[in-house]
C-alpha cells in the first residue's frame, strides 16, 4: 500500500515528461522508417522478450537508494561465464540453460558482493563507483578469459581456444542452447510469434519484484533508498539491506544476460556485455523511471519504446539522411543523452530537497 | 521509596580529556511528570542526554561517573538501541522522517507489524509481509493519542513543518513500553499556535503516565507546562525547583552565572563615546536559520569592545553574519556614516570590517592549504595585499611575504605547528582558531566582528585569544564587536554589553550590572518593565 | 621512528594502489634488465607516451581545483580539439602552421564549449562526475553523426567510396605528424627524446602554475577548497567553476592535438569515448584526490602510469603472448579511481 498521491493533470504531464517525449520520438521514427508496423512490432516483441528481464533487474537497486546500477555488467559477465562453461561442456537445450544459470549463480553472488561492498563504502557516489567497478571487472574478466581459458580453465575445444593454446576466441557459438527457452512455448498470434516461455519467466520476475516490496525487506529497502541516515537511526541495517539489493540485482542480471544470449545464439566474449548496462539503464529511464524511483511498469514500457526506437533508427536514418549509420549513431546518442538528462534532473531534485530542509 | 521515580540520575559526572563538562548532576523525574531542563549552550544538557541515551561518543571517551536508575534499577546503556529497548525515547529537533513514506509508515518505521509467510519461515523474518492495515491502525491510534486528526496515509512530503514535529512525537508514543520521553527544543521551528498544540499534546502524553524531560530555551513555555525545573550551569545543577514558584527572571538569572573579577585591561588614548560612532545598525533584519534578527538598531562606538549577549536562538549570532552579507538581510548598516550594501559578501571586507565566524569549519578553515595561505588569502583577494608585480603588469601572490608574515603571526599568537607551510588540517582546534585570528589581523581591520571565539577551545587557548582581542583593541585601536554565549567572557572584556532577545535589542548593560538585570534582559525584559 | 614504522607510514600516506603501481614498475624494470630488454627503448617509449598524454592529464587540474572534481567530461574538450585538427587539415595546412592552426582553433572552441559545459555543471552540483561522463558520451555520440554528415572536401579526410563524411582514422602523414616530437629532438641510436613536445608540456605547466598565483587563480582555488568560505569572501563561486571548466576543456583540446601529432593519426567517431578515464586515473595516481590537485600530481601520475603501460608488453613478452597492456590499463586505472572514490573524505554530504 503506497502513500496516497495527489494527482493533477499538470503533475502527471510533468512527472512523465521523458516517456511522453519518447513516445513522440518513436512515432516519428516509425513513420520515417517506412517499414510496415507488423514487422516493427515483431522485431520489438522479440527484443522485448530477451531484454526485459535485465531491465527489470535494475528496478531493485533504484528503490534501495543505489541509483542506476552501472555495475549490472558484473552480473552480465557472470552469466556469460556460465554460458562459456556450458558451451565448452556442450550441454544442450534447457538443461544447458539451467546449468549456465547454476554456474553463473555463485559467480554473480561473489561479484554482487564486491559491488555491494564498494557501494556501501562510496555512499553518495554509488553510480560512478559502480561504473568504474564495471570497467575494472572488465579488465579482470579479460584477464581470466584471455589467459585463464585453456590453462586454469579446462577448455580444450580448438574452436573456442586461440591457436596459441590459451585464450578464448572472440566468438563462442551458442548453438547448443540457442532458443532453448524461446522455443519452449512459441505461439503465433496473427503475423507475430511470441516466445511465451520467456515472457512467462519475465512475468514471474515482475511479480516477484512486486511481492518483494510488500515484505519487510522491501520496506527496509524503500526506507534506506529515501534517506539512509534516517533509516540507520531508526535501526534498519542499511548496509546489509543495500547489499541484498545488489546481490539480487547482480544475480538477476546474470540470468537476464543468459536469457538475452540464448536468443541471440552467439556470444562475443569480449563485447557482448559492453553495452548491456548502458542500454538497459537507458531503457528503464525511457519508461519514466528516475535515479530514485522505478516501477515494474516503467521497466516494461521503457524496454518496449527503447527497442522500438532502436529498430527504426537505421531505417529512418536511411530515409531521412541517406545513411543508415547515422541512424545507428543516433540511437547510441539517444541512450547516452537520456542517461545524462536523468542524472542532471536527479541532481536538480536533490538540491531542491536540500534547500527545503 | 526507590520506585517513586521513573528516572533517576545520581551524581552523574563526565569529563572529556581532563575537562569536566558535568559535575555531580542529580535529576529525578516521576511517572507522568513534565520536568524542564534549562541551561545555556555548553551547560551540559546535551551531554547529560547523551549519557541517558547511551550514545557512543560517551563511551569512546571514557564513559561516565555516577548512576542512572530506571524504575529503581541501575542501568548502563552502551548503545542507543539499549536505551530505546528500555523505554527511553527522544524527539529530536531534526526531523527523522522519510518524505515519500506515508505518515503511518513513518510512525511505524522499522517496527512494522509483520505476517509470516512460507518464505520467511525458511529465510528469515525480513521476508515476512508487512501488515499494512495494522500499520494504519496503530498509527491512527498514536495520532489520536496526541490529538492530531490528519489522514495517516498522506505522504510526509509537503506537510507543514509543524505537522512533522507531531509525527515525530506520534512515533515515540507508539513505541511500546515508553517510560521516559525527552523533548529537545520541540517548539523551535513551530508557529505559536502549533507550539500551543504541541504543548497540549505533551500534557496528554504525560497524563498517560510517561515521564517527560522538556529541554527548551523558551522559558515561558517551560514555566507553562513543566511541573519541576532543573537549571544547569557549567555542568552543575544550580537548582531544582517546582515551576509554580518560579519566574522567568529567576530562571534566567540562575542560568547566567556568577560575577567574576574584571582585570584591568589598560587605558586607551581616547575612551570610546557616543560622539564617535563607527558602525550604525538600523532596523537590521537577518534570515539566518535558527538565529533570526527581526529589527535591530544599535550603534557601535569607535574603539570600544562591544559585547553581544543573548540566549541561543535569539538572534545574536545573526547580527555579524548579516553585516558580512552571509545571510539574506534587510535594513541599514552604515560604516563611518556610509551605507554598506547588504547581501553582498565582500563589501564589508572592503570597508575595513573583518569577521571571525562561529562556523569555523564552514567559513573559516581551508584545511588542505598551508598556514601562510590561510592567513594571507583573504587579504590578497579582497585588499590586494601580499601581492607582487611581475613584468607585463601581472600581479601574483607573494609567497615570501606571506610566509614571513605567517612566521611572525606564529610567534605572536603562539601557534603550535611545524612551520608556515604546514597544512591547516594537522593543527589542533585551538591552533586553527588562532590561524583564523591571524587572518583577521592580516586584514588590518578597523572593526573586527568576532563570533563565539572560544567555543570548543581548551582553557589555555581561550585566555590567549581573549588577551589577543584586548590587545588589538588597546594597542591598535581596533573596534571589536564580540558575540558570545559565555556571559562571563563578555563581562571580562567588554565596555558595554548588548542583550538580544527574539531578534531585537532588549537593553545595553554594563559588565558590572547585576545578575538579575542580565537574567531579565536575556529573558526579554528590560529593567523598567520588571 | 623505526624503519618498519617509517615504511608503514609511507605506504599509508601514499595509499595502497600508488604503492602497488610503483612496486610493479620497479619489478618490471628489474625483470626487463634481467631479460636483456634494451633499456634505452623502454625509456624512450616511456618519455614519448608521457609527452603524448601529459597535457590531457594536466587538464584535470583546473577542474579539480575549481571544485567540479575530475573532469569526466573531457571528451567535450577532445571534440573541440578534433574539430580544430580536421579543420586545419581540411584547409591543407601542414607543418607548424597546421599544428598551430589546429591548436588555436582547438583552444578557442574548447574554451567556448567549456563555458557551456561549466554552466551545465553549475546546475548539477554534487553529481558532476556522473553527469560529466554521460554528457561526454552523448557529445561524442552526437558528433559521430556530425562527422558522418560534415561537408568536408579534402580527399585525404573523407571516405573514398562514399564520397561524403570523414573517415574513422585520418593519417597525419604529410600534414603535421610528429612535428613537435621531432623539433629539436635528441637522438642516440634507438633512443629519442621528443624535445619540442616536452618543451610545450613544460611551458603549459609553468603557465598554469603562474595562473595559480594570480588573484583569479587563487580565487578559483578557494572556491574549490571551501565554497562557503569563498562566498563569504565575496567570490562568485559559480563563475569560478565555469572558469575552471573552460580552462580544463581548452587544455583538453590542446591535449588531443599534442596526442594526435605524436600518435600520427586523428581518431574520430567513438575513439574519444573513454579518453577521460586514463587522464583521471593518472592524476589520481600522481597523488591528487577528487578535491585537491596540483600540477605535480598530473605530471608524476602521467609518468608513472604511461611508463607502466609502455614497459609491460616488451618486458612480459617472453612469458605472456597477447596484449596484456589493455588489461593492465583497465585494471590499474580503474582500480586507482575506485580507491579514490571509496576513501571516506571529510564532510562528503555533497558528493555524488
Amino acid at each position: 500500500m503506497e502513500a496516497k498521491r495527489r494527482l493533477s493533470p499538470k503533475g502527471v504531464l510533468r512527472g512523465n515528461g521523458v516517456p511522453i517525449m519518447f513516445f513522440f520520438l518513436c512515432a516519428l521514427g516509425v513513420l520515417a522508417s517506412g517499414k510496415p508496423f507488423s514487422f516493427l512490432l515483431q522485431e520489438t516483441i522479440s527484443r522485448m522478450a530477451r531484454n526485459s528481464f535485465i531491465v527489470l533487474s535494475l528496478v531493485i537497486p533504484i528503490i534501495a537508494g543505489l541509483g542506476l546500477n552501472f555495475a549490472i555488467v558484473l552480473g552480465a559477465m557472470a552469466g556469460q561465464a556460465g554460458l562459456i562453461a556450458v558451451a565448452a561442456a556442450k550441454i544442450k537445450g534447457l538443461p544447458g540453460l539451467f546449468t549456465a544459470v547454476v554456474v553463473a549463480f555463485p559467480l554473480a553472488l561473489l561479484l554482487g558482493w564486491a559491488a555491494g561492498s564498494i557501494m556501501n563504502r562510496a555512499k553518495g557516489r554509488e553510480m560512478i563507483a559502480g561504473m568504474i567497478l564495471g570497467f575494472f571487472m572488465n579488465g579482470v574478466y579479460m584477464l581470466v578469459f584471455l589467459f585463464g581459458a585453456g590453462t586454469v580453465l579446462p577448455i580444450k575445444d580448438p574452436r573456442m581456444i586461440l591457436p596459441q593454446g590459451y585464450g578464448l576466441r572472440n566468438t563462442v557459438d551458442l548453438q547448443v542452447v540457442k532458443w532453448s527457452l524461446d522455443n519452449l512455448l512459441k505461439v503465433r498470434v496473427g503475423p507475430i510469434s511470441l516466445p511465451l516461455a520467456t515472457f512467462a519467466v519475465t512475468a514471474l520476475l515482475s511479480m516477484g519484484i512486486l511481492r518483494l516490496f510488500s515484505t519487510k525487506l522491501g520496506q527496509d529497502m524503500r526506507a534506506a533508498g529515501q534517506d539512509f541516515r534516517i533509516a540507520e537511526v531508526a535501526g534498519i541495517k542499511v548496509d546489509r539491506t543495500r547489499m541484498v539489493a545488489m546481490l539480487l540485482s547482480t544475480v538477476l542480471g546474470a540470468i537476464g544476460q543468459i536469457l538475452f544470449l540464448q536468443n541471440i545464439g552467439t556470444l562475443n566474449v569480449y563485447d557482448s556485455h559492453g553495452q548491456t548496462g548502458t542500454f538497459a539503464i537507458a531503457a528503464l529511464l525511457v519508461g519514466g523511471a528516475t535515479v530514485t524511483k522505478a516501477t515494474v511498469g516503467q521497466a516494461l514500457l521503457g524496454t518496449f519504446m527503447f527497442h522500438l526506437l532502436f529498430i527504426v533508427s537505421p531505417y529512418a536514418g536511411q530515409n531521412l539522411l541517406g545513411s543508415a549509420m547515422v541512424g545507428e549513431y543516433f540511437r547510441a546518442f539517444v541512450a547516452y543523452a537520456v542517461i545524462a538528462f536523468s542524472l542532471a534532473l536527479h541532481s536538480l531534485q536533490r538540491s531542491k530537497m536540500a534547500v527545503r530542509r | 521509596m526507590a520506585q517513586e521515580y521513573v528516572l533517576e540520575m545520581r551524581g552523574v559526572s563526565k569529563e572529556y580529556y581532563g575537562n569536566y563538562v558535568l559535575k555531580g548532576v542529580d535529576l529525578k523525574v516521576r511517572a507522568g511528570e513534565i520536568h524542564g531542563l534549562v541551561g545555556e549552550n555548553g551547560a551540559g544538557k546535551s551531554t547529560l542526554m547523551n549519557i541517558l541515551f547511551g550514545m557512543p561518543v560517551i563511551h569512546s571517551t571514557g564513559g561516565y561517573e555516577g548512576e542512572v536508575l530506571l524504575g529503581g534499577e541501575t542501568v548502563r546503556f552502551l548503545t542507543p538501541g539499549d536505551a530505546l529497548a528500555a523505554g527511553i525515547g527522544m524527539v529530536h529537533q531534526e526531523f527523522m522522517l522519510l518524505p515519500s513514506f506515508s505518515i503511518a509508515e513513518n510512525i511505524k518505521l522499522n517496527r512494522e507489524p509483520l505476517i509470516p509467510t512460507p518464505l520467511s519461515r525458511l529465510f528469515g523474518t525480513r521476508l515476512s509481509r508487512v501488515d499494512m492495515p495494522k500499520v494504519r491502525s496503530d498509527a491512527r491510534q498514536a495520532l489520536d493519542t496526541i490529538g492530531l486528526g490528519i489522514d495517516e496515509m498522506l505522504p510526509v512530503l509537503g506537510l507543514p513543518i509543524g505537522f512533522m514535529q507531531f509525527i515525530e512525537v506520534a512515533r515515540e508514543v507508539d513505541k511500546m513500553g515508553v517510560r521516559v520521553l525527552v523533548f529537545d527544543e520541540p517548539t523551535a521551528l513551530l508557529t505559536e499556535s502549533e507550539a500551543d498544540q504541541l504543548l497540549a499534546a505533551l500534557k496528554r502524553i504525560a497524563s498517560s503516565g510517561v515521564a517527560i524531560i522538556f529541554i527548551s530555551h523558551r522559558l515561558e513555555e517551560v514555566l507553562t507546562i513543566c511541573d519541576n525545573i532543573t537549571v544547569l550551569r557549567d555542568g552543575e545543577v544550580v537548582t531544582t525547583t517546582p515551576a509554580s514558584g518560579a519566574t522567568i527572571q529567576m530562571i534566567a538569572e540562575l542560568m547566567v552565572g556568577r560575577q567574576t573579577e574584571r582585570p584591568d585591561l589598560g587605558q586607551r588614548p581616547i575612551e570610546p563615546s557616543d560622539d564617535d560612532i563607527v558602525l550604525e545598525l538600523t532596523n537590521l533584519e537577518v534570515d539566518m536559520p535558527g538565529e533570526e534578527v527581526k529589527g535591530l538598531s544599535l550603534s557601535v562606538r569607535r574603539g570600544e569592545i562591544l559585547g553581544i549577549a543573548g540566549l541561543a536562538g535569539q538572534g545574536k549570532i545573526g547580527i555579524s553574519n548579516g553585516i558580512m552579507g552571509i545571510f539574506p538581510s534587510r535594513g541599514s548598516v552604515k560604516k563611518d556614516g556610509e551605507e554598506i550594501p547588504l547581501n553582498r559578501p565582500g563589501e564589508a571586507y572592503k570597508r575595513g570590517i573583518a569577521f571571525l565566524s562561529e562556523d569555523r569549519k564552514g567559513v573559516g578553515l581551508i584545511l588542505d592549504r598551508s598556514i601562510d595561505s590561510n592567513i594571507s588569502v583573504v587579504a590578497s583577494l579582497v585588499k590586494g595585499d601580499f601581492l607582487r608585480s611581475l613584468p607585463l603588469g601581472l600581479r601574483v601572490r607573494d609567497r615570501k611575504a606571506a610566509t614571513a608574515y605567517a612566521e611572525q603571526a606564529i610567534k605572536d599568537l603562539d601557534i603550535r605547528c611545524t612551520g608556515p607551510a604546514q597544512l591547516l588540517r594537522h593543527l589542533s582546534g585551538g591552533n586553527q582558531q588562532k590561524v583564523c585570528v591571524a587572518r583577521a589581523l592580516a586584514l588590518r581591520p578597523e572593526v573586527l566582528l568576532v563570533s563565539e571565539p572560544t567555543r570548543g577551545i581548551d582553557v589555555g587557548a581561550k585566555e590567549k585569544i581573549l588577551d589577543l582581542l584586548v590587545s588589538m583593541n588597546r594597542k591598535q585601536g581596533v573596534t571589536i564587536v564580540l558575540t558570545s554565549s559565555e556571559l562571563a567572557e563578555l563581562r571580562r572584556v567588554s565596555d558595554r554589553i548588548a542583550v538580544i532577545y527574539n531578534g531585537k535589542l532588549v537593553d545595553i548593560l554594563s559588565p558590572d550590572d547585576s545578575n538579575a538585570k542580565f537574567g531579565l534582559a536575556m529573558a526579554g525584559k528590560k529593567v523598567s518593565e520588571a | 621512528m623505526s624503519l618498519r614504522e617509517r615504511i608503514l607510514k609511507t605506504v599509508s600516506d601514499l595509499g595502497l594502489p600508488r604503492v602497488t603501481v610503483i612496486l610493479f614498475l620497479i619489478g618490471l624494470f628489474v625483470l626487463g634488465a634481467v631479460q636483456g630488454v634494451p633499456i634505452a627503448d623502454l625509456i624512450s617509449n616511456s618519455i614519448g607516451r608521457f609527452g603524448m598524454n601529459a597535457m590531457l592529464t594536466l587538464s584535470m587540474v583546473p577542474a579539480i581545483q575549481c571544485g567540479i572534481g575530475p573532469n569526466f567530461g573531457l571528451p567535450v574538450g577532445i571534440i573541440a580539439g578534433l574539430l580544430g585538427l580536421v579543420i586545419s587539415m581540411e584547409f591543407g595546412f601542414t607543418g607548424f602552421t597546421g599544428l598551430f592552426t589546429a591548436a588555436v582553433l582547438g583552444l578557442v572552441l574548447g574554451a567556448a564549449f567549456g563555458v557551456l559545459y561549466g554552466n551545465l555543471l553549475n546546475r548539477v552540483k554534487g553529481q558532476e562526475m556522473m553527469v560529466g561522463t554521460y554528457v561526454g558520451f552523448a557529445v561524442v555520440s552526437g558528433m559521430c553523426m556530425v562527422w558522418l554528415l560534415m561537408p568536408f572536401k579534402n580527399p585525404r579526410l573523407i571516405w573514398t567510396l562514399g564520397g561524403e563524411g570523414l573517415r574513422f582514422t585520418i593519417s597525419l602523414k604529410d600534414f603535421f605528424s610528429n612535428v613537435l616530437d621531432n623539433f629539436l629532438a635528441i637522438r642516440a641510436g634507438a633512443f629519442k627524446f621528443p624535445t619540442g613536445l616536452i618543451l610545450c608540456v613544460a611551458v603549459a605547466a609553468l603557465l598554469y602554475r603562474l595562473f595559480e598565483y594570480t588573484r583569479l587563480g587563487t580565487a578559483m582555488d578557494l572556491a574549490g577548497q571551501n565554497e562557503q568560505f569563498a562566498r563569504a569572501a565575496g567570490i562568485n563561486v559559480e563563475k569560478m567553476r565555469v572558469t575552471g571548466t573552460a580552462i580544463s576543456t581548452a587544455m583538453g583540446a590542446l591535449g588531443i592535438v599534442f596526442y594526435a601529432q605524436s600518435y600520427g593519426f586523428v581518431q574520430l567517431y567513438t575513439a574519444p569515448l573513454m579518453m577521460a578515464f586514463p587522464a583521471v586515473a593518472a592524476v589520481l595516481i600522481g597523488g591528487a584526490t577528487p578535491k585537491s590537485a596540483g600540477i605535480s600530481n598530473a605530471l608524476v601520475g602521467t609518468l608513472l602510469f604511461q611508463t607502466l603501460l609502455a614497459i609491460t608488453v616488451p618486458v612480459t613478452q617472453s612469458v605472456i603472448s597477447g596484449d596484456i597492456s589493455e588489461i593492465i590499463r583497465l585494471i590499474v586505472s580503474n582500480g586507482m579511481v575506485l580507491y579514490a572514490l571509496t576513501r571516506g573524505h571529510g564532510g562528503g554530504n555533497n558528493g555524488s
